[in-house]
C-alpha cells in the first residue's frame, strides 16, 4: 500500500508497510496512478498511452524503472508482514497509570470532559492511602518492566499537591526495593502554582503539562473561574516562571486545546511561542456534536488548511533558527517506535490504568466514570482481565477501519476512549478524529522532507525536488 | 535516480525483528491526553 499526496510544494510518497518516505517529481506522481505490482520488464503500453502526451516514452520508462527498483528493494508497495505480531498481542504487564489526585478543579472550563473536575463522579481529593496502594498495585502489576510512568491528573493535581508530594516521597522508596524507577509527570492548569510546588515539580517530575490554550481571549472564554473571571493573567506569569526554572534536558509542554471558536488555532500556536514556550501541543476538543463549540465535519477544510499554515510557519521559524516543537508534528522518519509497538496505540486497559480518588481502576483518564468499563478497585483487590485482554487485544489489525487505512502505523487505531466516546465501540475508529491525524501526518512527514531536503545537496540531475 | 529521491532507512521491516520490548512510554502519558499519536514517540531500547 502507498499514500501519495502534494503538500509544501513537494510530491510526497509513503510506503506504507516499510515506512518509506520518497519524494518523487511530477512525472512519479502522475505514472503512480496507474502502476502497481507486478512490475514488468518495460512499462506497459497501456500506461503509456494514457501518459505520453504530457511525458516522453523515454522518461515513463526511465522513472518506471526507478519504481521497479524500489519494489524489489522492498520500500514500495511493499508486504504488510507485521499480523503474524498481532497474534502475539496479548496481556501486557501494566508499566503505565494515570493518578486521579483530585476530583476537583478551580477552572471551570466549558469543554471539560471531566464534568468541571468531578467526572460526575462528586468532589473529593485522594486520600494518601489510595495513592501509596496505587504505587504498590503499578510495583506489582509491572511484573519485569522497569520503567514505570505516573501522570498525577485531575481534577487539578495541586488541589492536593501534600498527597502527590507524599505519594512521590512512598514511590522513590518503594523503586529502590523494586529496582525500578518510576519517571513522574504531573498536569496543571497552573492557577495554584507557587514558588515551593515549581520547585517540587521541576525536581521530580520528568514532565509537566502546562494547560493553557493560547491567546488571552481564547483562553478567556473556555477556561474561566468560577466566578467567570478569566484565568490568563493569573497562570501566564507562573508557567513562565516554572519553565525558565526548569532544568533543560527535562520536558516540558505547554497543552491547549482548540474548538470550533478558534479554528484559526496556529495564532495561539504562535501565541504561546511569542510567550517565550518552545514545546506546545493544541489539539482539538472532544465533544458530542450537540455543543456549540464541537469540532464537526464542516471545520475540516478551515482545520486543514490551518494546519498547513502551522506547518509552514514551523519552518519559517525554523529556517530563522528560532525552533519550536509542535506536539502533533513530532515524527522520527528513521528512528521511531518500533512496527511492533504501532500495532496498538496507547496501551490503555492493557499497559495503563487511570486509578479514582475512590481507588476505582479504569482502562484511562477518559474511561473514568463510565460503569461498565471500570475494572477494579484497590481496596477490594480486583481486577478484570478479561476486560485487560479485550483491550489488549485492540489492535489495528481487529479495527476493520484501520486494516486498509495508511497512517495505521503512525496512530496505530487511534484513541479507543474517543472510539467509544463517538462511536459506541473501542474498535469503531471514529472519522474524524482520523482526518485529522491523517492531516497532522502528512504535515508532520513534509516538514521533515523540506527539511532534509533544504540540509542536503542534491544532485543536479534530480528533478524529484521540484516545488510543484 | 532521478526522478525519485528517498528521504529516510523505510526501516520498519527491521524494526518488528528487534522491537517489542515494551520500555517506551505509554503514549497518552506526554501531552496528549485527548487523542492517539504513536510514531511521534522514542524507542527506548538499550540496544538498537
Amino acid at each position: 500500500m502507498i499514500h501519495k499526496y502534494q503538500l509544501g510544494g513537494l510530491y510526497i510518497i509513503l510506503d506504507v508497510n516499510s515506512g518509506g518516505v520518497h519524494v518523487v517529481d511530477k512525472l512519479t506522481y502522475d505514472l503512480l496512478d496507474y502502476v502497481k505490482p507486478p512490475f514488468e520488464n518495460n512499462c506497459p503500453e497501456e500506461i503509456l498511452e494514457k501518459l505520453q502526451e504530457n511525458y516522453s516514452i523515454q522518461e515513463l520508462q526511465d522513472c518506471y524503472q526507478e519504481l521497479k527498483s524500489l519494489y524489489e528493494q522492498k520500500i514500495l508497495f511493499s508486504n504488510d508482514e507485521y499480523e503474524k505480531f498481532a497474534k502475539f498481542a496479548t496481556s501486557a504487564p501494566v508499566k503505565a497509570m494515570c493518578l486521579h489526585i483530585a476530583h476537583d478543579c478551580n477552572l471551570r472550563c466549558q469543554y471539560c470532559f471531566a464534568s468541571t473536575g468531578d467526572f460526575g463522579t462528586g468532589r473529593k481529593l485522594m486520600p494518601v492511602e489510595i495513592g501509596k496502594k496505587a504505587i504498590d498495585f503499578l510495583l506489582e502489576k509491572s511484573e519485569n518492566r522497569e520503567q514505570l510512568e505516573l501522570d498525577f491528573f485531575g481534577g487539578e493535581p495541586l488541589m492536593n499537591f501534600d498527597v502527590v508530594k507524599q505519594v512521590v516521597l512512598y514511590a522513590r522508596e518503594q523503586e529502590k526495593k523494586y529496582n525500578k524507577h518510576f519517571r513522574f509527570t504531573i498536569t496543571t492548569n497552573g492557577m495554584l502554582l507557587n514558588d515551593e510546588n515549581i520547585n517540587f515539580i521541576n525536581q521530580e517530575m520528568s514532565n509537566v503539562v502546562l494547560s493553557i490554550d493560547g491567546r488571552k481571549c481564547v483562553n478567556d472564554k473556555m477556561r474561566p473561574t468560577p466566578n467567570g473571571k478569566g484565568s490568563y493573567d493569573v497562570i501566564l506569569p507562573k508557567f513562565k516562571k516554572l519553565v525558565a526554572q526548569r532544568d533543560k534536558n527535562l520536558d516540558y509542554y505547554v497543552r491547549g486545546t482548540f474548538t470550533k471558536y478558534n479554528l484559526d488555532f496556529s495564532d495561539d500556536v504562535f501565541s504561546l511561542y511569542q510567550a517565550d514556550f518552545d514545546q506546545i501541543s493544541v489539539e482539538p476538543v472532544v465533544a458530542d456534536s450537540k455543543y456549540d463549540y464541537a469540532i464537526t465535519e464542516e471545520d475540516l477544510p478551515a482545520i486543514f488548511a490551518e494546519y498547513e499554515k502551522l506547518a509552514q510557519r514551523l519552518l519559517e521559524q525554523d529556517r530563522k533558527n528560532q525552533h519550536f516543537n509542535f506536539f502533533h508534528f513530532m515524527i522520527d522518519l528513521n528512528a521511531g517506535p518500533c512496527a511492533i509497538k504501532r500495532l496498538k496505540g496507547c496501551g490503555c486497559g492493557n499497559e495503563y490504568v487511570a486509578i479514582t480518588p475512590d481507588g476505582d481502576i479504569y482502562p484511562c483518564h477518559q474511561f473514568v466514570g463510565i460503569e461498565e468499563y471500570k475494572m477494579g478497585n484497590l481496596e477490594d483487590n480486583t481486577f478484570d482481565l478479561d476486560m485487560k485482554e479485550k483491550f489488549a487485544q485492540s489492535h489495528i489489525y481487529n479495527k476493520s477501519k484501520c486494516r486498509d487505512c495508511w497512517a495505521k502505523f503512525y496512530c496505530s487505531g487511534g484513541c479507543n476512549a474517543n472510539n467509544y466516546q463517538y462511536q459506541g465501540d473501542i474498535l469503531e475508529s471514529h472519522e474524524l478524529s482520523c482526518e485529522l491525524e491523517k492531516k497532522r501526518l502528512e504535515c508532520a512527514i513534509m516538514i521533515q522532507a523540506v527539511k532534509m531536503l533544504e540540509n542536503q545537496p542534491i544532485s543536479e540531475s534530480s528533478t524529484a525536488y521540484k516545488h510543484c | 535516480m532521478k526522478h525519485i529521491m528517498t528521504i529516510n532507512k523505510a526501516n520498519l521491516v527491521e524494526s518488528a525483528k528487534k522491537g517489542g520490548c515494551g520500555k517506551c512510554q505509554a503514549s497518552c502519558q506526554s501531552a496528549c491526553k485527548t487523542s492517539c499519536t504513536v510514531a511521534n514517540q522514542k524507542c527506548e531500547k538499550e540496544e538498537k
